[in-house]
This record gives structure tokens, C-alpha cells and sequence, in this order.
């Protein structure tokens, strides 16, 4: 065997993520500028909703300068609760540096997407991000900040603090970037309009850079319910995350430590799995060897009789919430809406919640309509490969009435702690069984609701021409048999209308 | 000379008196408060049978029943009455009106019909149920055909009531429209009546002076003849005891022009008052073409086919019509009324017709 001599040179979490920029959906200006938009209300989001605040988000795009016209400074702020001073430098300009390393649901699982964009920016202009921030009185404080790329640390430019005065608290992001928004603007429209069905009781206002304003006001002022952290289920561990347990666990035996660190794990299930996996109960899981920690992770997943994991870790947005979404943002004649009971794949819960909504400003395409969601982000790229996709094209919309050119759009949710995603993308959900059925169930739930809707309407407009049958024909009935046989008064037949109107209702 | 009763006016008022009394009932009905209904006979095909005894198409006992209650029978309900109402406005003021008036008429009464065929419907609905043909209330089709011999007539319609023609009085015949369908027979001296398909052979007869030379009345049938013809055909037979004799071309359907005037079609199987059951079938025969040696054309496919669903036919069970459909099998030919004219203009006149009238007065 020849020796070869390389290089190995150690790469930081911020020359990882500069060199592969287009996972994170910066691959090109266009792109690039949707997903900064993206990235930065989402956390928006994520610094209010789950504090309990209504969130009020103001998003301004526009342009660096007047020559250059793919230069954007955007300006994001929201009233969320701020970010602590002295980490504000870490959460914006670390990578992996994250709130968010926690099992309950929310948008961004690392807190990649804020500092990518930050990174983005600087890489293409050379220029510092401001984030001013408070968590409330008594001070502001304003940073200048760039990412020292190599080292995967955040340098601090300029640091300013001012009184809070105004009792404000919530953060403003604003980063210089490079971008194509003219191309992007539909998609961007898209996806904030999509964010406003399911996030109806916030505001979301935004300028774009010709000063365009588009609002999506607020209609519902209740928040869906928060998530509570829970452990993992042991169907969705890993030898890696049990090596993180066994590392800081205080248990002394195999016994306590399964009822300690896992989801829904009691003594008599932690009794029965250790049984089924050989191990005895008083075994000390800091001396286990590699190939007995290898050994107890696939007895995790093959033992049937843990107890599925409950859905407390979840965030679903609720019918009502949803509905009012569909309602404010597509203004539909018709709207139905339908939450699946929690269900697990591989240990992760998910919660699918569908809608559908009919007529009104619902516009009449030649294909299906459909909005997807997961964990209430709006997917808006990549359709055509999402399992939901594949599911309406497969039902038979007859049997309910419908049919594809008839304006009624179809709207998936997905909630869990780890969205099946097919790609590392995030915008197709991949076709995982538990998760197809539970959309499928969904929509055949909310699709029978408008079917009966239609059917009923249908009626009541069958039931009207027909009352305007008899109205139109019994005088007439009267009136000729009246005159040949010679009569002068026409007979009454205004009983016989009354129980023309019964014979439907009997 | 003979002299003859006065039957229109008769019919008229019968007439009228009948859609009186299919008002009255409805009005009635409607008075006690219930859904006014009619009863009629179906004519659906399977209730349309072949009576021997009368030598038609007659309808069987299915009755159905129209009901004002029902969604679906509203409309034709109320389009029927209407259609009572307003021919015997017509037939008491003795106006006329084509299918296609009716058809209009309707608007001004905000009735609609969605085309002529609707409202021709209701019109056989209403024969139907009155038990008398639409010329009876004063119903005519558009196309018409004429006539033409010693037969006085006396009109009844408005502003010609009480004058008298003579049907020789015009060389091209005399159209068998409205007012002549009304008028009375008032004297003829012919003994006959010969019905031609084809309009040509009549002009050619009227200038042959047909009628003088055989004492008859010529009709001309213009093809498959309409009814108010075959109802004027029926008056001439039974009102004037006139034989009736019909000339059509040599083919199934010449035959069948002469059958429906004999018995009628399954179409008008409501109606009793349209057939000449003892009229006959003249010719031109499927054996004349041998017996003559007229020039003759192959039959196509579909004669032939004509020609098996008549063999078939109960109308056609006679001993005659069997043997004319098995020549036209046997020899494939058929031949057309003026194939006559191979043996010069007359031929027919002076050869053909005076056999043919002598054999079958036999």
C-alpha cells in the first residue's frame, strides 16, 4: 500500500455552511433574498409566539444605493422578547450557537438560518449587520457585527447602548445583501401571504423597495397552544444522542436511566425492554462498551411496546386558528378544516391538520390548488414533490363533488418535533406512511365536509327553482282552465303553493 | 248529382264543447283546493297494438296521468292548457294557425316552448285526450296538397262562409288547406277518387281531362301525404261513398305512401277519423314492371331492408301487398310513375289506368 501524504485541515461551522451555502437556500441572488426574508421572520416568529406575545413584524427591503440595483439593505423587527445583551454577538454571529437545541416543535431546528443569512450578506458586500435589541427597559443596545469565518466567532465592530424610554422590547435585524428581488417578489408575496394564513393573529407589514406596502393584519388575537420540551422517544434515538445522555446522566442503573431520560418510558416498560434487550436492570449505563450502547439503540427501536409519544412537544395551529387564516388571507365562500389526532413515525409525533376552502376569491386554475405547511412555515418551492402533492392528484374528487377547474384550494399542515423532509432542502415532506395516511385522512375528512356543503347548497338552489316551477306554472294552470271553461273568477292557488313548499320539507 | 249533409259546423261545435269540458274539469279540481291532474292514453310504443277490426294502429288501455303536484309534469301541464286555451279561442273564432304559429303564439302568453317539436308534442298531447285530429281545432301543417274534379264545396271559415267553388274551377288544382279541410260538400259528379304521389302524373291527368274521362277526383298526395289530405281523402270515401284508388311509384315506399292513407301510421294511432280503409292500392305494382316491361332501377340496401320490415308489418298481412313485396324480392327492381312515358306521354291514361280501374272494380 502506497502512503499518500495529504492535508487535513479543519474546517469551523462557518467555513462548513460559506462553502455549502446552497443547502440553507442561498444558492443564487434570486433564491438568496427569499430565504433571507424567510430566515429572518421565522425567527421573528419564534421570538414572540412561544413567549406569548401577539407578534407585529415589520419587514423593509430597499435598495443599498441608487446605482446599484442588486444591492438590498433588509430590515426586519419585531416586538418579540429580545435578546439579552451580551449574547446577542453569539445568537446572530455563531454557528450552532442556538436557543433552540431543545425536543419541541419549532421553525428552525439550529439557528442556521438567521446567521446564514448574516453570513450571506457579509460574503456578498463586505459589510457589518446591525441588530439592535432589548428585552425591555432600561436600555437598547445597538451592535455592529461581522462573522470571522474561519474561526467561527463574531466580531464586535461597534457596540451602542441607548434608554428604552418607550417600555420596547423585540429586536431589529438589518443586513446588506445581495439579490435579484424583481424575480424573487412573487415568491416572496407568496410566502408572506402564506405566513398570514397560518399565523392569523399576527401582523405582518412590508415595504419592498419601489415603497410598496403589503399588510396582513391581524384577525385573531389567540395564540395556538405552546409546546412543552420533552425527552426522546426511544423509536427516534440514535447511538450518538445516547452517548450525550450517558454523559451527563447522575443514574446508576440501566433501569433508572431509561425512566429518567426517555419519553414515556414507566418502571414496568423500562422492566419489560431491558428484559427484551439482555441488558440487567442494575447495569451501569457509564460503563457500558461501545458495542453494548450499538446493541441497546437497536433493541430501542425494535421493542414494539413502548408507548407512543404524546403530543405535548407539539404546536399545532388548532381549527380555529387555521380557519380564521384561510379566511383573512384566501376569502373563501367556503372553508373546512379538520386536526388529525397525534400520531408518531420513528418516535417523532406529528400532528397533520388540512383545510379547503371553495369559492369566493378562490380562482379557477386548471390544476389543483394547494398550500402546504410544516411546523406553520409556508412551503412555496418544489410542489410537485411533496407527498401531498402526490395524494391530491390520487384522489377521486368526484365522489365529492368536485373536480379539478372548480375554485377550491387544499391546505397541509404538518407539525412534529422532526419534520420528514426528503431533502435536505426543506421543502418537500417525504412519503412516510404514518404521515401520507393522516394527510390523506385529512383531506378526505375536510373534502366530504365541502362536498356536503355543495350538496346542500346545491338543494336549497334546486329547492328554489322548483318553488319558482310552481309559481310560475299553477296561475297559469288556473288562469287557461278558468277562461275555457268560462269562468270569470280564476280559482285561488295560493294554498296549493303553501304545500307545493311542504312536499319538499315532508 | 248528389246531395250531401252538412258536417263541419257539427264537428266544430263538438269540438268546442270539448275543451270546455277538459277546462272545467281542471277547474274544477283546482276549486276543491287539490292538484289539478290529467289522464290520457300513453302513446309510448308499447302501447300502440294493430286493430284488425279497424284496420289501424290503435292505442292499447295504458292510461298516464299528468299532475299538476309534480315538478316534472308543471310544465307540459300548464303548456297543455294554455294549447286547450288557445285553439279554442282559434276554432271559435274560426282562425287558423300553422304548428309554427302555435309555436310563437305561445310567447305573447308567456308560455314557452323550447322548439316547434315541444309544442307539436303538446298538440298530439291534446288530440290525444279531445279523441280529434289538430285540423279539427284548426291546426295545420305547413305543407298541403291539392285536389281537383266536379266537387262542389261551400267554405265555412270567416268571409267566404256560404260561397261555393267548383274544384275544376282552376287548372293547377285546388290546395287542400285550411279552408277547404272546413268546407262542406255540397255535389259532385264523380265516382271516384284517384290519389297520385307525384305532382307531375297529376298535371299530366288534369291535362289528359282524367277526371272526365273516368269520373273522378284527383289528389295529388305531394309524396307521403299530410293529414289534412288524408283526412279529405277520408271525407271523399265516406261522406261521398267515393272508391279511392292511389297510384305511387313501384318501391317500398310508395307503398307505404298508400298504406298510411289505407291505415294510418303508428303516429296518429290517437286518432280514429284519418284512415280510408277501403281505398286500394292502384299500383304501380312490383309485377307491373314485368308485365309492362317498364324501365327499372336495382333496388338499393336499403329498400331491401324497407321491403323485410314491411313483410313483417300487420298492416301489410293482406294477400296483395305480400305478393308485390315477394316480386320485389324475387326480382330486385323497382320503378318510378313515369317510367310510363317510355310508350309515349298517354300511355299511362290510355293503357295502364283504364285496365287497371276495370280489374280492380272487378
Amino acid at each position: 500500500m502506497k502512503a499518500i501524504s495529504q492535508t487535513f485541515q479543519e474546517i469551523s461551522p462557518a467555513d462548513f455552511f460559506y462553502r455549502n451555502r446552497e443547502i440553507a437556500g442561498f444558492a443564487n441572488p434570486v433564491r438568496a433574498i427569499f430565504s433571507a426574508i424567510r430566515e429572518l421572520v421565522e425567527n421573528s416568529l419564534d421570538a414572540t409566539e412561544p413567549m406569548g406575545i401577539l407578534p407585529d413584524i415589520y419587514i423593509r427591503l430597499s435598495n443599498m444605493s441608487d446605482e446599484d440595483e442588486n444591492f438590498y439593505v433588509l430590515r426586519v423587527k419585531d416586538n418579540g422578547s429580545g435578546i439579552p445583551a451580551d449574547y446577542v454577538p453569539l445568537a446572530f454571529c455563531q454557528f450552532l450557537f442556538s436557543s433552540k437545541y431543545k425536543l419541541k416543535q419549532s421553525r428552525g431546528t439550529f439557528g442556521l438560518g438567521g446567521t446564514m443569512t448574516i453570513l450571506y450578506g457579509q460574503i456578498t458586500t463586505n459589510k457589518p449587520v446591525k441588530v439592535i435589541s432589548s428585552t425591555g427597559p432600561p436600555k437598547i443596545y445597538e451592535y455592529t457585527l461581522m462573522i470571522d469565518i474561519q474561526r467561527n466567532r463574531p466580531i464586535v465592530l461597534d457596540r451602542r447602548i441607548y434608554d428604552n424610554n418607550d417600555k420596547w422590547h423585540g429586536t431589529i435585524v438589518e443586513v446588506n445583501l445581495e439579490g435579484d428581488y424583481p424575480k424573487a417578489m412573487p415568491k416572496i408575496l407568496e410566502y408572506l401571504k402564506q405566513t398570514a394564513i397560518v399565523n392569523p393573529y399576527a401582523n405582518i407589514t412590508f415595504v419592498d423597495p419601489r415603497g410598496r406596502l403589503y399588510k396582513f393584519e391581524r384577525t385573531v388575537a389567540k395564540l395556538p397552544r405552546q409546546p412543552r420540551e420533552t425527552l426522546p422517544h426511544p423509536h427516534g434515538i440514535d447511538v450518538e444522542t445516547v452517548y450525550r445522555i450517558i454523559r451527563i446522566t447522575r443514574c446508576k442503573t440501566l433501569l433508572d436511566f431509561m425512566q429518567e431520560h426517555f419519553h414515556r418510558v414507566g418502571k414496568r416498560t423500562a422492566q419489560r425492554f431491558l428484559e427484551f434487550a439482555g441488558f440487567p436492570e442494575d447495569a451501569d449505563p457509564k460503563k457500558l462498551k461501545p458495542e453494548e450502547v450499538v446493541r441497546l439503540v437497536q433493541a430501542m427501536k425494535n421493542f414494539n411496546e413502548f408507548l407512543p409519544p404524546d403530543a405535548d412537544c407539539l404546536s399545532p395551529l388548532g381549527e380555529d386558528i387555521l380557519k380564521a387564516g384561510i379566511l383573512k388571507e384566501l376569502e373563501p365562500e367556503f372553508v373546512a378544516v379538520t386536526q388529525r389526532s397525534p400520531s408518531a413515525y420513528s418516535g417523532h409525533p406529528f400532528i397533520v391538520e388540512v383545510g379547503i376552502a371553495y369559492g369566493g376569491k378562490i380562482p379557477v386554475g386548471e390544476d389543483l390548488i394547494l398550500y402546504r405547511f410544516a411546523n406553520k412555515i409556508p412551503l412555496v418551492y418544489d410542489e410537485s414533490g411533496d407527498v401531498s402533492w402526490r395524494i391530491i392528484k390520487s384522489i377521486n374528487w368526484r365522489n365529492y363533488g368536485l373536480m379539478p377547474g372548480m375554485p377550491f384550494a387544499v391546505l397541509v399542515h404538518i407539525c412534529s418535533t422532526k419534520i420528514p423532509w426528503k431533502t435536505v432542502g426543506k421543502e418537500m415532506i417525504a412519503d412516510r406512511p404514518e404521515v401520507s395516511r393522516e394527510i390523506l385522512n385529512g383531506i378526505r375528512d375536510v373534502a366530504r365536509q365541502l362536498g356536503a356543503y355543495l350538496s346542500k347548497k346545491e338543494k336549497a338552489k334546486y329547492e328554489k327553482t322548483r318553488l319558482s316551477i310552481f309559481a310560475k306554472y299553477l296561475p297559469k294552470i288556473a288562469e287557461f282552465s278558468a277562461k275555457l271553461a268560462g269562468k270569470e273568477k280564476i280559482p285561488d292557488i295560493g294554498e296549493l303553493l303553501r304545500r307545493a313548499r311542504k312536499i319538499e320539507e315532508d | 248529382m248528389k246531395k250531401i249533409s252538412f258536417s263541419t259546423r257539427e264537428k266544430r261545435r263538438e269540438v268546442l264543447a270539448r275543451l270546455e269540458r277538459f277546462g272545467l274539469d281542471l277547474y274544477e279540481q283546482l276549486e276543491k283546493g287539490i292538484f289539478p291532474n290529467i289522464t290520457m292514453p300513453s302513446r309510448s310504443i308499447d302501447n300502440i297494438y294493430y286493430s284488425p277490426e279497424l284496420r289501424q294502429y290503435v292505442l292499447g288501455d295504458k292510461k298516464i296521468k299528468r299532475s299538476a303536484s309534480n315538478i316534472r309534469h308543471l310544465r307540459p301541464f300548464a303548456q297543455l292548457v294554455w294549447m286547450a286555451f288557445f285553439t279554442h279561442e282559434l276554432t271559435q273564432n274560426q282562425k287558423t294557425s300553422t304548428l309554427r304559429d302555435v309555436f310563437y303564439s305561445a310567447q305573447a302568453y308567456d308560455i314557452s316552448f323550447k322548439d316547434q317539436d315541444e309544442s307539436d308534442d303538446i298538440i298530439t298531447d291534446l288530440e290525444t285526450i279531445l279523441g280529434c285530429t289538430r285540423e279539427d281545432f284548426n291546426v295545420f301543417p305547413e305543407e298541403s296538397s291539392a285536389v281537383f274534379g266536379d266537387l262542389t264545396i261551400e267554405y265555412t271559415i270567416p268571409n267566404y262562409e256560404g260561397k261555393r267553388l267548383n274544384l275544376t274551377s282552376h287548372p293547377d288544382g285546388v290546395m287542400i288547406g285550411p279552408a277547404l279541410t272546413s268546407a262542406e260538400f255540397i255535389e259532385t259528379s264523380a265516382d271516384k277518387v284517384i290519389a297520385i304521389e307525384k305532382g307531375g302524373l297529376f298535371t299530366r291527368f288534369i291535362e289528359e281531362r282524367v277526371h272526365e274521362r273516368f269520373n273522378a277526383i284527383l289528389v295529388f298526395l305531394r309524396g307521403q301525404a299530410p293529414r289534412s289530405t288524408r283526412y279529405f281523402i277520408r271525407r271523399l270515401n265516406q261522406e261521398l261513398g267515393l272508391p279511392v284508388y292511389i297510384f305511387t311509384d313501384a318501391d317500398p315506399w310508395g307503398m307505404h305512401i298508400a298504406m298510411v292513407i289505407i291505415s294510418g301510421s303508428a303516429n296518429a294511432a290517437h286518432i280514429r277519423e284519418l284512415t280510408t280503409p277501403d281505398a286500394k292500392w292502384a299500383g304501380v305494382w312490383a309485377s307491373d314492371i314485368i308485365n309492362y316491361k317498364l324501365p327499372s332501377d336495382k333496388l338499393e340496401d336499403i329498400d331491401v331492408k324497407r321491403l323485410h320490415e314491411l313483410m313483417r308489418d300487420p298492416r301489410y298481412k293482406d294477400e296483395l301487398w305480400q305478393r308485390e313485396i315477394n316480386v320485389f324480392m324475387r326480382i330486385q327492381r323497382k320503378c318510378e310513375l313515369e317510367a310510363f312515358s317510355r310508350y309515349g306521354l298517354t300511355h299511362i291514361v290510355d293503357k295502364y289506368l283504364p285496365q287497371r280501374l276495370k280489374d280492380l272494380e272487378d
